[in-house]
Formats: C-alpha cells, sequence, structure tokens
C-alpha cells in the first residue's frame, strides 16, 4: 500500500482467455491477468452470484465489455500511480467540505446523501486513478468527485465506475513485483468496497433496501433469461470475431514475409541465374543470401537504441570479409560484450585477420571463434592454407605487424599468430575485459 | 591394427527430395546406403525394415520433424544412431535434436568428405559436433555465479572438457585437437562423448530453454 516509485511500463490489456474458458472465459482472463489460479477467481464469482446476484451481472459486464483471445496486447504506457491512497482520501474530504458547505447553506443535502458521496468519491478516485493511470494525475483524479457528486445517487455513480472499463478496458500495467500486484489487488478492492458501501448506506438510509434486492433479482432473471436465448449467438459472434482478428495478424505476417523474400532471397536467385557460370561468385552471393536470411529468421538484427555487440559486430564484419573475398566465413560466438573502443579495435584486427585468412589460406573456410568469458574477450581467426613461418613474415606486410598486433598492443590486448607450413594459420586476438 | 569395419549402412531422411538424391550421389561408394525416406511415418517404417547403423536426419519435417522420429524409434526399441544433418543452425533446433538423443549435428553446408566420416564416426559410436554446436554447448554450460549447480557431476564440464570445446569451436578436426592438447584421438573422442551426454542429461538452465531463449536475443 506504500508510495511506490513510478517507474513507467508496459502491461498486457485484460483479455478473455478463450482458450481456458467455462463460460465465456472472463474468469480465466482475469485470473491470468493477475496472475493467481482461475479456480480463486471462479470461486470468487460464484460466491458474489449467490450474495445478491452481484457476480453475475459483474461477470456479464465483463463478458460483454472484455475483448476476447490472446492477441498480442498494445503495450498501454501507465504510470504506477503514487499514493494512491492519500489521493483518494484527499477527495474524500474535498467532496466531504463541499457537500457540508452546502448543507450549511440548506440546499438539498442531508446525511442521507452526504456520506455516500463521500464514499463513492473516495472508492471512484482509487479505481479510476487506477484504471485511467495513463492520465496526468490532476486531471483525472479532478474528474472523479466531479461527476460521483454529479451524479448525486449512489447507484448512478455505481453505474459510473462500472461502465469505465468499458470506455477503456484496461486494467493498470500488469505489476511486475508480487508486491506490486498484492498493492494493486487491495487498492482495487478497497475503492470497490468502498463504492458498493456508499451504495448499501444509501439504499438502508433511505430504506429501500429490501426493493433494490427485488430490483436487482429480477433484472437478474431477465439477465439469465436473455443470457439463455442469446449464448450461441453471441458464442458464435465471438468466435467468429477472434477468429478474423488472428487471421488478420496471419494475413499481415504473410505479406510482411513476402515482401522479405521478395527483396531477398528472389533477388539473389535471379542474380544467381545471371551468374550461372562463376561458381564463385554463385557461392558468394549464396552464402551472403543464406546468411542474411538466418539472421533475419532468427530476428538477430539489434533493435535501435540497443548498444552495439561484439558478436553482431564480428558476424557484419565477417559478411563482409565473404563478400569481397568469396570465402566461407563461419562465426562461432560464446558470450557477448558492448562494444567499446577496445572492443572495436578488437574487431577490426579480427576483420584484418579474416581478410588475410581469406586471401592466403586457398579455398578453405575461415572460422571465427570469439569468447566473451571470465574478464577477457578472445577471437581466434583460423584458416586451413598452406601456412607459412611466422618469423619468415617479410617486414613490409603492414598488415600482420601493425593492422593486427600494433593495434591490438595499444588497446591493451596481444595477438599470437601460429602458423606452421602446411598446418594452416590461426591468429589469436586476446583483450582484457573492462569492468562494466 | 583393427580391421577396416564395413562401411555403415545409412538411411537418409529428409523431405526435399531433391536434397536427399544429392546427399545419396554424394555419398555413393563412401557409405552403405539403405534407402530414404521422405516422411516421419516412412522413417519409422524404414528404421524397423532396413534396420540401418546410421539415419542422417532432417531436423525440420511435417509432423513432429526429427524429434519425432527419433522419439518413435526408441520406441520400437533398439534405435539406430542419428546424426542430425539440418539447414538450420538455430540454438533451439540443435539443442532440441541433441537433447532427444542424436549422437550429433552437422549443418547441410559441410563437405561430402566431412559428412563421410561424421557418419564413420557416428556409427562407431562417438559424438559429431560442429563448431557451431560446440558453440552453444559452450555458451550453455558457461560458468554463471549465479545459477545453482544441481548435479555437479552432470552440470559442469571439466576443463578438459570445456578446452576440447573450444578447439571443436575454433574449426579444429580431432586429429588437431589430439596433437593440440598431447593426448590420444581415443581421449578426444571420450571428452565429446562425455560432453553429448552432459548435454543429453543435464538440467543445467534447463537446456531448451536456455536454446529457446537464445532465438529471441
Amino acid at each position: 500500500m506504500a508510495t511506490s516509485p513510478a517507474p513507467t511500463r508496459a502491461g498486457p490489456v485484460l483479455r478473455r482467455d478463450t482458450e481456458h474458458r467455462m463460460l465465456g472465459g472472463v474468469c480465466a482472463g482475469l485470473a491470468r491477468h493477475i496472475g493467481i489460479d482461475p479456480i480463486i477467481v471462479r470461486v470468487a464469482f460464484v460466491a458474489a452470484a449467490t450474495a445478491g446476484g452481484v457476480g453475475v451481472a459483474v461477470y456479464l459486464l465483463a463478458w460483454v465489455f472484455l475483448p476476447a483471445g490472446d492477441a498480442p496486447a498494445t503495450p498501454v504506457w501507465l504510470r504506477t500511480s503514487r499514493g494512491t491512497i492519500e489521493i483518494a482520501v484527499g477527495i474524500a474530504f474535498l467532496a466531504l467540505s463541499v457537500l457540508l458547505t452546502f448543507r450549511a447553506f440548506g440546499l438539498l443535502f442531508s446525511d442521507v446523501i452526504v456520506w455516500p458521496l463521500v464514499l463513492v468519491a473516495a472508492g471512484a478516485a482509487l479505481l479510476w486513478r487506477q484504471w485511467l493511470g495513463g492520465g496526468a494525475p490532476g486531471g483525472t483524479v479532478a474528474r472523479a468527485p466531479e461527476r460521483a457528486a454529479a451524479g448525486g445517487d449512489a447507484a448512478a455513480a455505481r453505474a459510473g465506475t462500472a461502465s469505465v472499463p468499458a470506455t477503456r478496458p484496461t486494467l493498470p500495467a500488469a505489476p511486475v513485483t508480487p508486491a506490486d500486484r498484492a498493492a494493486l489487488v487491495s487498492r482495487t478492492s478497497l475503492g470497490v468496497a468502498l463504492v458498493i458501501a456508499a451504495g448499501i448506506a444509501f439504499l438502508s438510509a433511505t430504506g429501500s433496501l429490501s426493493a433494490a434486492r427485488d430490483v436487482v433479482l429480477s433484472v437478474l432473471v431477465v439477465a439469465v433469461v436473455l443470457a439463455v436465448i442469446f449464448f450461441p449467438w453471441v458464442l458464435r459472434l465471438v468466435r467468429s470475431l477472434t477468429e478474423e482478428r488472428a487471421e488478420r495478424i496471419r494475413s499481415q505476417e504473410r505479406a510482411e514475409m513476402a515482401a522479405h523474400l521478395h527483396d531477398s532471397v528472389l533477388q539473389t536467385l535471379a542474380l544467381v541465374q545471371q551468374r550461372s557460370d562463376d561458381p564463385r561468385a554463385v557461392a558468394a552471393l549464396a552464402r551472403r543470401q543464406e546468411r542474411e536470411l538466418r539472421a533475419w529468421l532468427s530476428r538477430r538484427a539489434p533493435a535501435a537504441g540497443d548498444p552495439p555487440q561484439l558478436a553482431a559486430a564480428l558476424e557484419t564484419a565477417a559478411s563482409e570479409v565473404e563478400r569481397d573475398h568469396g570465402v566461407a566465413v563461419e562465426v562461432v560466438a560464446v558470450g557477448d560484450a558492448d562494444l567499446d573502443p577496445p572492443g572495436e579495435a578488437l574487431v577490426a584486427a579480427a576483420r584484418e585477420a579474416m581478410v588475410n585468412a581469406a586471401k592466403f589460406g586457398g579455398d578453405s573456410t575461415v572460422d571465427v571463434y570469439a569468447e566473451a568469458l571470465d574478464g577477457e574477450i578472445q577471437v581466434f581467426v583460423r584458416d586451413r592454407g598452406p601456412g607459412f613461418r611466422p618469423d619468415d613474415l617479410p617486414a613490409d606486410r603492414r598488415g600482420v605487424r601493425e593492422s593486427i598486433v600494433g593495434r591490438m598492443a595499444r588497446h591493451g590486448g596481444r595477438a599470437e599468430i601460429h602458423s606452421a607450413p602446411g598446418a594452416g594459420t590461426e591468429v589469436e586476438l586476446t583483450l582484457p575485459r573492462s569492468p562494466p | 591394427m583393427t580391421p577396416i569395419p564395413a562401411a555403415p549402412r545409412v538411411l537418409i531422411v529428409d523431405d526435399h527430395q531433391l536434397f536427399r538424391a544429392g546427399v545419396r550421389s554424394e555419398l555413393e561408394g563412401r557409405v552403405d546406403i539403405a534407402g530414404d525416406a521422405a516422411t516421419v511415418e516412412d522413417a519409422v517404417r524404414e528404421i524397423a525394415s532396413l534396420i540401418p547403423d546410421v539415419v542422417l536426419l532432417d531436423v525440420h519435417m511435417p509432423d513432429g520433424g526429427g524429434v519425432e522420429v527419433i522419439r518413435r524409434a526408441a520406441a520400437q526399441g533398439d534405435p539406430p544412431r542419428f546424426l542430425a544433418l539440418s539447414v538450420s543452425d538455430a540454438a533451439e533446433d540443435v539443442i532440441g535434436l541433441i537433447r532427444a538423443g542424436a549422437r550429433g549435428y552437422v549443418t547441410k553446408t559441410i563437405s561430402p568428405d566431412e559428412l563421410a566420416d561424421a557418419i564413420r564416426r557416428v556409427a562407431e559410436g562417438d559424438a559429431v559436433f560442429s563448431p557451431r554446436l560446440a558453440g552453444f554447448v559452450l555458451d550453455a554450460f558457461a560458468a554463471r555465479p549465479d545459477a545453482p549447480v544441481a548435479d555437479p557431476e552432470l552440470d559442469q564440464l571439466t576443463n578438459r572438457e570445456r578446452e576440447v570445446l573450444r578447439l571443436l569451436a575454433r574449426g579444429y578436426a580431432y586429429k588437431e585437437i589430439a596433437k593440440e592438447l598431447f593426448i590420444s584421438i581415443k581421449t578426444v573422442e571420450t571428452h565429446v562423448s562425455n560432453v553429448l551426454r552432459k548435454l543429453q542429461m543435464s538440467n543445467r538452465y534447463e537446456l531448451s530453454r536456455w536454446a529457446a531463449d537464445r532465438r529471441l536475443v
């Protein structure tokens, strides 16, 4: 119940869970939303139904107004209410003072109305702030007592609160921690209790409680009769709506995939047909397309704004070398690291090593293995070419001396070259990992 | 010198006719190709009737794919050895097949020589790791201080196994690993088989979930 800090977060929209439903999926959906066993919610609804039929009415309303299915929820950005309780209490006092002022002037407010209205104001402030949490604190909260007071009648105010989910069928962001969730549930139930208490207080004060019960009962009977009659129809409607939504999502995905395949795979296939006399070019095209398609399939493409990562940078370097030199470069990465300036130098050195391997390693595949574990980053670039004696390396091979060994040394790392004639070449790059 | 064993009998399971024909023509003469199958149903029946030594198994097929073939062949009793041969190198596919019981995983870009070699190795009871699979295993078993270890015997790699895997991931062949670590090829094979066993039995990080998560990274 404490005032929690106000992080912004997105949460799922409350939906009926039609997959696990007993009736309309209201209980299952609600249980999934707040993360408890559906049986608890079901028992609560049944209990509420026996106690005056409230449960049935709420259930039917929820059935009508809650969207079905588990289509991906559109994220709703909500501010977790801070000091909801304090605000509710403040509004209650505000309403009380306003009403008492009116009464002091002898206007038509008797105690019969004053206390229920104060309770409704507090309860509505609690509930509406939960549901409409996205608005500015002042605006949202200010509207609540206004409308509740303007209603002038507890029953109308209760209907007003009940219809809020209809106009905006979103609950506050799903709480992340159990404590958050508990706070949300207790705030909501406190608000509901306040509003119901207000209604009962008003009715009993005016002596019409039993009459109201009769009305509720008759409404209930009508609702049940209608529900029985229209049940199959509503069911079919809901089902077809759900199916239609799913179908729309599917066709969107299909269109997106078709667009992608057209831009990438079909283009490449056309190029392959044109250049079918050049096996090397065809292989390079196929490799590049394969790499691109794999990245797309596993959606490894980094989101904009993410810090660039070492493994992704190595993949990019590898695909460039592959494209420029027509040699397959396999990258295997274990662990990952943010790409800081020394990391960029490491990638540049690795790229140079890949270029050398592609140039001098014959047609063999170049294996790149990167490991970002245990306080250091290591990259191995290996080819199975003819190899050479490192001591024989001519002094003018700037690529190796400057771009690999020198570059690593300047950034606090080191480079070692293992090679022997006939055994291929392996360049080992080591960079101490900067503390996070 | 041990006598040269007879070429292993191989069943090719893949739903792409073109690919089956390609593998068949590449492997012709290197191994004994017993037959091929295009569906899970056919594969299970052929395994029972042809009794191959090694099944070259595609991962993605209708009706459950490679995992389903392994499961039903095991239910039949006395299953052959499975070598997964797939175009997919997604962690969830690779780890999923290995966890189901495959003795190795290679991608379809493998050269015919390497493929024939991998088949022989699997037929002899050894495990076959591609560099990428070795990378996945290292990643999944990487020392993470926050993760509790339920069974150290299964949930951790020994230093030697880790070294062998790193060399595999770096593209070393068994022979080169043996030379690099001054051990025999037989010892390398033992290490790799132990890693495979751990991969199949360990609960560490709920490996399948680890693999599934990897696709979302």
